[in-house]
């Protein structure tokens, strides 16, 4: 009897001690993967990562579902959990179909039903994150970002500024706007640079926050209808007499004149050594 | 190296015959695989994998060790989920067992394939530990989906990786898979199917009350005592009461939940003591344990 007490006590030890370290195991290897890599993007309507992984029962409906083979399942030892779907921009972007078949096709949520209007979709955030190389930025009119986006002029559009490098031209200067990209990566696919100087990143990474409390003044007068500072004074310089400020960027600049009230002061100037 | 299992029958019943149950097996096993495989040429008469998959576009069929461990991590699926979960626990509590183990996992090759080269090498087992490990494994992946609110053992469940890998591409998956066969063909015999997974564990516990089909020792007075039946059972603690219970008037109808409903023992028998039983009261011979 005490034998076999003994053995049920070492054994159940044993087992629990390995059961320990399994788990422990398990927990740190799966850390390694909580963070997705910055060039990966999950499908459209995909629960905030940590939702995501607890979400998405691994089996694969939305690939299958993607009309244009845009995803795929990870594979055990890539840097990507075991089993979910996701894209990467840069080898084939997300043609947005309107009618989501991937969402659909997902049993359990982990891409949001709710998401109906592919528009809505957020899967990351195209950022011009090298001005350096970006055609546009050095002057040339190479547009093919801009071109591709599935919404045009509202997700990207192209501001103009002077060329200060040829003095004489315009800069077309790609930019996103968070508020209209979807993240499909067709600007990052399409980018003709050896290695794409837009990128859509995830969401998180590529975003900033305001502090909860930040307010935005010109906001909140438009919305109250009138300032919340009271008084609401204009602005106004104070400065000294015979002196003004010239909103173009020249700064103070003196009042005075070089010339006198009488025109052949002017006209005898050249003359005085 | 050992002499090939089940000589006898073959002499006896001829190969065919003596391997049915076997052949049939792997015929389903291949053929699910086979269906989900079609998927990759754009033919869906099943979509998705073992964790959730649809049959013709129409009936959605999900794992409900999934889908419980999804719950744990305090997510609440949609209907679709819900829906397959009841079809595929109806058909638990019609077939019962762990039917999964044996016609449908694909595991269920791998080990099998390392159980019969380690009988043929003759490879003695080093390790022994309890088949009730399995709970604890089961019990684990519980509890880190309830505490981390992922699905933490589905990173490296052999039985969704092999599945899923065949499918959808393997990657690293097959050091896993062939860790789990060096596993149970040099460290210790029936190591994953007979003691860890616990995916097989679920599914005892699942289909424990059925018993609608059970494998049963009718003619158990025929027994020649050749011992077979225990040398090829993936779970050999479940033959005995039904083959040896005869004196203590138990059942020859094998209940215990860890039966894989195989038919191995059937097809190896040279004395035909075993066969498939539909379970109903009249020949539901006295007390189950």
């Amino acid at each position: 009897m005490d034998t076999k007490r003994r053995k049920f006590l070492t054994d159940s030890t044993a087992m629990a001690c390995g059961a320990g370290f399994f788990a422990l195991g398990l927990h740190f290897y799966s850390r390694s993967l909580h963070a997705l890599p910055p060039n990966t993007l999950r499908p459209p309507g995909a629960l905030p990562e940590e939702d995501f992984l607890g979400a998405c029962i691994r089996c694969g409906l939305c690939v299958r579902d993607c009309p244009f083979d845009t995803l795929k399942l990870a594979q055990l030892g890539t840097a990507v959990a075991t089993g979910t779907p996701y894209f990467i921009a840069r080898e084939v972007a997300c043609e947005m179909c309107e009618d989501i078949p991937c969402v659909v096709a997902c049993p359990t949520g982990a891409l949001d039903h709710s998401l109906n209007n592919i528009d809505d979709a957020r899967m990351g955030l195209a950022v011009l994150i090298d001005q350096e190389t970006c055609l546009n930025f050095l002057g040339l009119r190479c547009d093919v970002c801009y071109r591709v986006c599935p919404a045009i002029d509202e997700a990207i559009t192209l501001e103009i500024e002077h060329n200060k490098r040829s003095g004489m031209h315009a800069r077309f200067l790609p930019t996103v706007h968070s508020d209209h990209c979807t993240g499909c990566g067709k600007c990052e696919k399409s980018c003709v640079l050896e290695e794409a100087a837009i990128k859509v990143l995830p969401v998180p990474l590529a975003k900033g926050s305001l502090g909860k409390h930040y307010r935005l003044g010109w906001e909140e007068k438009q919305k109250a209808g009138h300032s919340l500072v009271n008084p609401d004074t204009p602005h106004q310089y104070y400065l000294p007499k015979g002196v003004q400020y010239d909103h173009a960027g020249k700064g103070l600049i003196k009042e005075k004149t070089p010339f006198s009230d009488n025109p052949l002061d002017t006209l005898n100037k050249e003359f005085t050594p | 190296m050992n002499t090939l299992i089940g000589a006898e029958a073959i002499t006896k019943k001829g190969w065919l015959k003596s391997h049915r149950w076997l052949l049939l097996r792997r015929i389903t096993q291949i053929s699910i695989l086979l269906l989900f495989l079609l998927g990759n040429f754009n033919i869906f008469i099943l979509k998705g994998n073992l964790s959730s998959s649809v049959f013709l576009d129409t009936l959605p069929m999900t794992d409900p060790y999934l889908f419980l461990q999804i719950l744990l991590t305090q997510h609440y699926p949609e209907t679709q989920a819900f829906l397959g979960v009841l079809f595929i626990l109806i058909c638990y509590l019609i077939i019962g067992g762990r039917s999964y183990c044996a016609w449908v996992c694909p595991m269920n090759i791998i080990t099998d394939s390392a159980y019969w080269l380690r009988y043929r090498l003759n490879i003695k087992n080093r390790f022994t530990f309890s088949r009730q490990n399995r709970y604890w494994l089961l019990l684990i992946t519980f509890i880190s989906s309830l505490l981390t609110g992922s699905l933490l053992w589905e990173l490296i469940n052999p039985v969704s990786v092999l599945h899923r890998g065949i499918i959808f591409g393997m990657g690293m998956g097959w050091l896993l898979i062939l860790g789990i066969f060096l596993l149970d063909l040099l460290i210790a015999k029936r190591a994953w199917c007979g003691h860890l997974c616990p995916v097989g564990a679920f599914y005892s516990l699942l289909g424990k009350r059925t018993k609608v089909f059970t494998v049963s020792a009718q003619q158990r007075d025929a027994c020649n005592d050749c011992m077979e039946c225990f040398v090829i059972c993936p779970e050999p603690q479940v033959i005995t009461p039904a083959l040896k219970g005869a004196k203590n008037n138990i059942s020859p109808n094998i209940h215990s939940e860890h039966c894989t409903h195989c038919g191995r023992c059937i097809d190896i028998c040279s004395e035909s003591v075993f066969n498939f039983q539909l379970n109903s009261k009249n020949n539901n011979k006295g007390s189950s344990l």
